[in-house]
């Protein structure tokens, strides 16, 4: 449906270099990627607020890398909704519609369906000003939906809201992608989005987008450590060689249940590792000698840095057995975690 | 007990609070004290006989009109270079803006001389136009030299508070740039743009220097009060300067209360 070739920009501190991506029609695409990845600038692009020093967009197989915002038939939606205040909901919702020539009355028809399928026919005469996070948002979905653009851009829409309105949007974001069957791209920098939205996820790292998949090829697969990180794994190593069941991590074997001769990376949740002052017989399979580096606060809990040999990994511990163990740097324990804790990618 | 200790409270002894207030009121006093002396020292008598004056009357009608026309064509023509300055980056583009305030910061008798040389008799626009020396639209040039800045200045602020993503979403929406521009940044930019118009009429209004150079005659109310004053002494001047004022601040008042901000412009 869309396609992205070689798109490159660099402005300002922002850098895309050779990007491609293919959109397959109705799909909904999560860019997934930190901020100041140049995430925004991709999306003006591709509206055609921002010209590329290279490369091509493609719609539906025609050129459109030069043709006006106004000729693409994309709708936008930000992350702080841009209503436009000086007019009322329901000249909101129409503004597309005027601005290509349907009569005001077939407008009308279309606004008040749109309204009462997103649940906002009531608010359809008031002015923007009032409206809360979640109307404001339904108004600007239903103002980008009405003229039934061919693609819905969206940046950041859920990054403005609280984390309890937060799920309930992302729900009716996905309700009304169903619901129009429009291809939806939608940029952010939160994993869940990708997880709870996405039929197909691009995750985008400095100026280039490294791995594209399903939600769950991804989190099951990360192409690699970078891209693991981002989505919020931690204590990644790299594997030098594996075999069933064993990993080769510098020269401390580490048991993994799933690990194969492909292995190439393992991770372990920091709430996953034990600390104990001795060694103890427990189903474990991996338990060392360890050193505490250091440790801070980390919310609710205590975020201890151990090294063993090569390994340096992160545990996460509670106030209470952190002056139990009596943990300071220098300090001397052993670090447990079952093999079934070790994923494997 | 509780009053008193309110009272204490209230009353604190603050130097700060004591020479903001001494030198706010010393401000103030400079432009009420002259404004309300004129005002009181004039006598309802002098002020019906300046009003029944046909040459009074008909120098507030050329005043009012001729800063009217030359805000209008302005305005008109001044909007699309407000937009570009609002919106666009292009090299020179502080050299503009410097000598848009040129006219604000030149004194206004070297500014009629200025004009005189480009639409004077002799010049070669004056030789087309048989010059604008002495007439009505030589005054609104006039006073559209010294006061343009001012419109023009306010209407950039205006679009500049005119976010530009909204643009944006119009344009994505179909919008066509025009199309985007009378319905966005227009409408949303107007009240700065209002009272843009109104400083600049006010300026024109109140312009002596610059225009008394272009045209003697006709005679505005500026240059009236100026030769009364000259010719028969304060008490004439003074009537016709009462005049003129309260006929702006009328003017003034019904058009800001027409052009008040809306409950919604103050939420947004």
């Amino acid at each position: 449906m869309l396609e992205l070739r070689s798109l490159s920009k660099q402005l300002g501190l922002f850098t895309i270099a050779d990007l491609n991506l293919r959109l397959n029609h109705g799909e909904y695409f999560v860019l997934l990627g930190p901020s100041g990845v140049g995430k925004t600038v991709l999306i003006e692009m591709v509206a055609g607020f921002i010209t590329p020093d290279a490369g091509r967009i493609l719609c539906e197989g025609q050129d459109i890398t030069n043709s006006p915002p106004e000729a693409r038939d994309f709708a936008v939606v930000y992350q702080d909704y841009a209503l436009f205040p000086h007019l009322a909901v329901a000249a909101n919702i129409a503004y597309g519609l005027r601005a290509r020539g349907v009569q005001s009355k077939q407008a009308a028809a279309r606004v008040r369906a749109l309204a009462e399928k997103l649940n906002i026919a009531a608010l359809l005469n008031r002015r923007v000003g009032g409206l809360s996070g979640g109307e404001q948002q339904r108004v600007a979905l239903a103002r980008a939906l009405a003229p039934r653009p061919r693609l819905l851009l969206l940046d950041e829409p859920l990054a403005a809201v609280d984390i309890g309105l937060r799920a309930r949007l992302r729900h009716e974001l996905r309700c009304i992608h169903q619901q129009t069957g429009t291809t939806f791209l939608h940029v952010t920098h939160d994993p869940d989005d990708a997880l709870y939205l996405a039929d197909r996820v691009g995750v985008m790292l400095e100026g280039s987008i490294r791995q594209v998949a399903t939600p769950q090829e991804l989190f099951r697969a990360p192409s690699d450590a970078a891209v693991a990180e981002f989505l919020g794994m931690r204590n990644i190593m790299t594997v030098d060689s594996a075999s069933e069941g064993v990993c080769q991590v510098g020269r401390v074997e580490i048991h993994a249940a799933l690990a194969d001769e492909s292995t190439s990376y393992v991770w372990i949740k920091p709430e996953e590792i034990l600390l104990s002052r001795q060694p103890f017989d427990s189903s474990a399979r991996n338990q060392f000698r360890c050193v505490v580096a250091g440790w801070e606060n980390s919310g609710p809990l205590l975020a201890v840095r151990i090294s063993s040999g090569d390994l340096t990994l992160t545990a996460l511990v509670t106030y209470e057995s952190f002056s139990e163990l009596g943990i300071d740097a220098g300090t001397e324990l052993y670090c447990t975690f079952k093999s079934s804790a070790v994923h494997c990618f | 007990m509780k009053r008193v200790e309110g009272l204490t409270h209230s009353y604190r002894f603050s130097w700060f609070a004591l020479i903001l207030a001494a030198l706010g009121s010393g401000v103030l006093l400079l432009i009420v004290a002259p404004l309300a002396a004129l005002v009181l020292s004039t006598s309802f008598g002098e002020l019906s006989q300046a009003a029944a004056d046909a040459q009074v009357i008909q120098s507030i009608r050329l005043t009012l009109s001729a800063a009217l026309t030359a805000t209008l064509i302005s305005t008109v023509a001044g909007i699309p270079l407000s937009y570009v300055l609002a919106r666009k980056e292009f090299f020179g583009k502080t050299a503009l803006l410097a000598i848009i305030d040129l006219p604000i910061i030149i004194p206004h008798s070297a500014a009629g001389i200025a004009l005189l040389t480009v639409i004077g008799r002799r010049s070669l626009l004056g030789s087309v136009t048989g010059g604008l020396m002495g007439s009505a639209a030589g005054i609104a040039v006039a006073m559209a030299f010294v006061s343009v800045p001012f419109l023009i200045n306010a209407a950039r602020a205006g679009f500049l508070a005119v976010p530009e993503r909204l643009e944006k979403v119009g344009r994505s929406l179909g919008a066509s740039p025009w199309r985007v521009f009378f319905t966005v940044s227009l409408p949303m930019a107007w009240r700065d743009i209002v009272s843009g118009m109104i400083l600049m009429w006010a300026r024109g209004i109140s312009e002596f220097g610059a225009v008394i150079i272009i045209a003697y005659h006709p005679m505005t109310t500026p240059v009236m009060v100026f030769q009364r004053f000259n010719d028969y002494g304060l008490a004439y001047a003074r009537s016709v300067a009462v005049l003129l004022i309260i006929i702006c601040v009328a003017i003034f008042v019904v058009v800001r209360f027409l052009a008040r901000p809306t409950q919604e412009a103050q939420d947004a």
